[in-house]
């Protein structure tokens, strides 16, 4: 897949930009107009709750996607930061911090805090920084090594994080945190009412999606991606590339969790389906499918994804069959994802005319074989 | 990027404006009807692709549809309808699908809801929109306890009830001598604890335990620790894929032929149909409803193994009947489907149904009725299809479940 994306010089920068402007302008009018839709319709088109999800999700793969379409790093075990978060914020916001020693490798130091739960801004906050530390503890050990290496250190890494919180008394094993309470945003606005908590989210998604936009288009992003295409050189330039690397996993990870601290206060639980590692493999079924390496991708992804998760529900035990039948189509169809190929063919800026003819064609696949073939 | 900077801030305003917007309207909905919708639309919400399938799945809603008929619903003047989604075991998309379904389906009562992480997520959903909860698959006692709840109702059976039946019935029939094969995670050790809890108090002893990771694949060498323990009973404190491993592996080695039994303390019927009884005789465990227990519980699974693909109902379906059936009866006397009246008129009438006979509902929302102990037969024993179980021993009613004061349920004053 990597031989398909331009390079720097081929990049037409006017038209990413544009793309941009008008994606995300039509993106968020999106997002902001359901719930005045859903108002005017006086029934729900679209659940907001389902919405939350997309949202949460979609900042959890924008963040992995800095990470593999930016940064070509496969992180197997992406799913530690968005489950750990969830438990921090979730007991955050429900307990607090309370505990009288520390225990590290059976020795207890007596240390001690009591804190009662925090505000609902703050437990996100906290939480998404723990992510951070937790995201550089992981980060230096496994940027060390590339490619499959890289995929399976973090895999082995995230069991560990995994097996933790089956067993950690505070995460409550399989029955997880529950009934966490949603509280007031800024101790003024209730969060217990569903557009509130929607609009909240909205803001953090747009927050998030921003910085990655700013990051890949910042001098740091460029060298990102300079190690991407070709490592070697990047150091033959000069660059120190293990330190960028380490701070795009940190920030992926920081990103990531700020998606899960966000979703435990959304769902008031956290359990242990987001820290499996299937929830790993999913975001990258998400990447893909949306479109690695474009910034709209990953939103895509997870919008069909949960929307796959939520609508054929209903279908009973068809419901994985379905998907898998989804999945082929896709990754045969549209080999760029969703939003890469869009992207390709509003590149080439045809006529209406042999748009319609080029979508329901599939030209531009037979093309590109050819071209392959030489 | 001036224009990035623009939006983003657009886009703060509009989300605090949103936030500030909603707050202010209140829902002014009022049901004017006290049927809601002038339809009781019940939502059967389980597992329908992965583990707890066969043990809930199609056939709750099933169950849930036999009941509607034998209800005869509209001689009684309601209009019932059922949907169901398959909550994929996870409990973000178990609460998500609960609240849609009551915020914009008008669902009235959701029941089954195997998985207890996914039963608490939808115990609470339901609780802060005050409709009906009858939970029949899921095991966590915590339903009636800790996290009980003025509109959930917890059928069929639970940890606390698996544990107490399966440790003190066997250790009165002569199994006094334990040895426990426990799952290494919360789930486990809780099952070790009360299970052993009960066999000390009824003068039996434990000579050993061992614990293994989540997700084993191979027994080997805990099942030999726990033959050459000599115990008279092997506990199984673990459940699903761990379980049958073991049971299977178990066979292997010979322990029930060496003269040990091994006791479940959550296997289903399905579990022993999918083991057969070449591997799985020998087998004690705790259940509240076999099918061959009586005239009115055969007769119901010849009717249900018809339209199930000649597959027999387990315990939990029989729950999602009876507990349909209770709803339905309370929904009818009431002539209202106001979630927390009708959880008021189940507790205060007593349960009679042809799977479970008379019973009661506790102020924690606790179903009671007889559990059985029951023994896998040999191969040799079983005359037809789904002749799986013997009786060894029937614990009282009153003595089944946990008691009321124990629970820590705040509901209970």
């Amino acid at each position: 897949m990597a031989n398909e994306t331009p390079g720097l010089d081929q990049r037409d920068v006017a038209f990413d930009a544009k793309f941009f402007r008008y994606g995300f302008l039509a993106m968020m009018v999106f997002f902001i107009a359901v719930p005045f839709v859903n108002q005017a319709a006086g029934r729900d088109l679209i659940y907001l709750v389902f919405l939350m999800k997309v949202l949460c999700f979609g900042l959890f793969a924008c963040a992995f996607n800095l990470l593999l379409g930016y940064g070509g790093l496969l992180s197997f075990g992406h799913a530690m930061f968005l489950g750990m978060a969830g438990y921090f914020s979730a007991h955050l916001a429900k307990v607090g911090l309370q505990f009288d020693q520390v225990t590290l490798f059976k020795v207890s130091i007596p240390l001690s805090v009591h804190l009662p739960p925090f505000s609902t801004e703050l437990a996100i906050l906290v939480s998404t920084a723990a992510t951070g530390v937790l995201g550089l503890l992981v980060g230096l050990l496994a940027i060390r090594r590339q490619g499959i290496y890289f995929a399976m250190i973090t895999l082995a890494l995230a069991q560990m994080i995994f097996f933790y919180c089956l067993q950690a008394p505070f995460t409550g094993g399989e029955d997880g945190i529950q009934s966490v309470p949603r509280g007031k945003l800024l101790g003024m606005i209730d969060l217990t009412n569903n557009t509130a908590m929607y609009y909240f989210v909205l803001a953090v998604f747009t927050f998030g999606f921003l910085l990655i936009y700013r990051t890949v288009h910042s001098p740091f992003g460029q060298v990102l991606k300079a190690i991407k295409e070709n490592e070697p050189r990047a150091i033959s330039l000069g660059y120190q590339t293990e330190r960028y690397k380490l701070l795009a996993f940190v920030l992926s990870a920081t990103l990531a969790g700020l998606a899960g601290a966000t979703k435990a206060i959304v769902f008031q639980l956290a359990s242990l389906t987001d820290v499996h590692w299937s929830m790993s493999g999913e975001v990258v079924l998400m990447t893909l499918l949306g479109g690695m390496g474009t910034i709209f991708g990953p939103v895509a992804g997870s919008f069909v994804i949960m929307a796959m998760e939520n609508y054929l529900s209903n279908l009973g035990a068809w419901v994985t069959i379905t998907q898998g039948i989804v999945f082929v189509i896709c990754v045969l169809a549209f080999r760029r994802g969703i939003v890469g190929e869009l992207e390709a063919l509003l590149r080439r800026r045809l006529t209406f005319r042999q748009f319609l003819f080029e979508v329901f064609a599939f030209r531009h696949h037979k093309r590109a074989r050819d071209k392959k073939r030489g | 990027m001036k224009w990035q900077m623009k939006t983003l801030a657009l886009a703060a305003a509009m989300a605090v404006a949103g936030s500030a917007f909603a707050q202010a309207k209140k829902d002014e909905k009022k049901e004017e009807d006290k049927i809601s919708g002038g339809v009781v639309k019940i939502g059967v919400l389980n597992d329908q692709s992965s583990l707890y399938a066969d043990l809930g799945g199609q056939g709750s809603v099933l169950a849930v549809k036999m009941a509607i008929a034998d209800f005869n619903a509209a001689k009684n003047g309601l209009k019932v309808e059922v949907i169901f989604a398959d909550h994929q075991n996870k409990p973000d998309v178990g609460s998500q699908i609960a609240s849609k379904w009551i915020d914009s389906e008008g669902v009235d009562m959701i029941i089954d809801t195997p998985n207890s992480g996914v039963a608490l997520a939808v115990n609470q959903v339901v609780r802060d929109k005050k409709k009906v909860f009858i939970n029949s698959g899921a095991a966590s006692s915590d339903l009636t306890g800790a996290k009980c709840s003025p509109n959930t109702i917890h059928w069929t059976y639970d940890t606390w009830m698996l544990a107490n039946g399966t440790g003190s019935a066997i250790v009165k029939n002569g199994g006094d001598t334990w040895f426990f094969l426990t799952a290494d995670y919360a789930f486990g050790h809780a099952l070790e604890r009360d299970t052993e809890a009960v066999v000390l108090k009824n003068g039996g002893k434990v000579l050993g335990k061992v614990r293994h990771p989540l997700n084993t694949q191979d027994f080997s060498s805990f099942l030999l620790q726990a033959q050459s323990s000599k115990a008279k009973i092997v506990g199984l404190a673990n459940a699903g894929g761990d379980t049958s491993n073991s049971i299977k592996q178990a066979a292997e080695f010979g322990i029930v032929k060496g003269g040990q039994n091994l006791a479940g303390l959550l296997v289903f019927l399905t579990d022993v149909h999918a083991l057969g009884l070449e591997k799985a005789q020998g087998l004690i465990f705790t259940e509240t409803f076999y099918w061959d227990q009586n005239d009115a519980s055969r007769a119901f699974t010849k009717r249900f193994a018809a339209a199930n693909g000649g597959k027999y109902p387990t315990m939990v379906h029989a729950g999602v009947y009876a507990g349909t059936l209770h709803y339905l009866k309370a929904v009818a006397a009431l002539k209202s489907d106001d979630g927390t009246d009708v959880v008021a008129q189940m507790k205060k009438t007593p349960t009679d149904d042809p799977l479970f006979g008379k019973g009661t509902i506790r102020a924690d929302g606790r179903k009671i009725h007889p559990a059985y102990l029951f023994e896998v037969k040999k191969p040799s024993e079983s005359k037809g299809p789904y002749d799986y179980y013997k009786l060894k021993a029937t614990i009282p009613a009153d003595q089944a479940f946990r008691p009321l004061k124990d629970g820590g349920c705040e509901l209970v004053k």
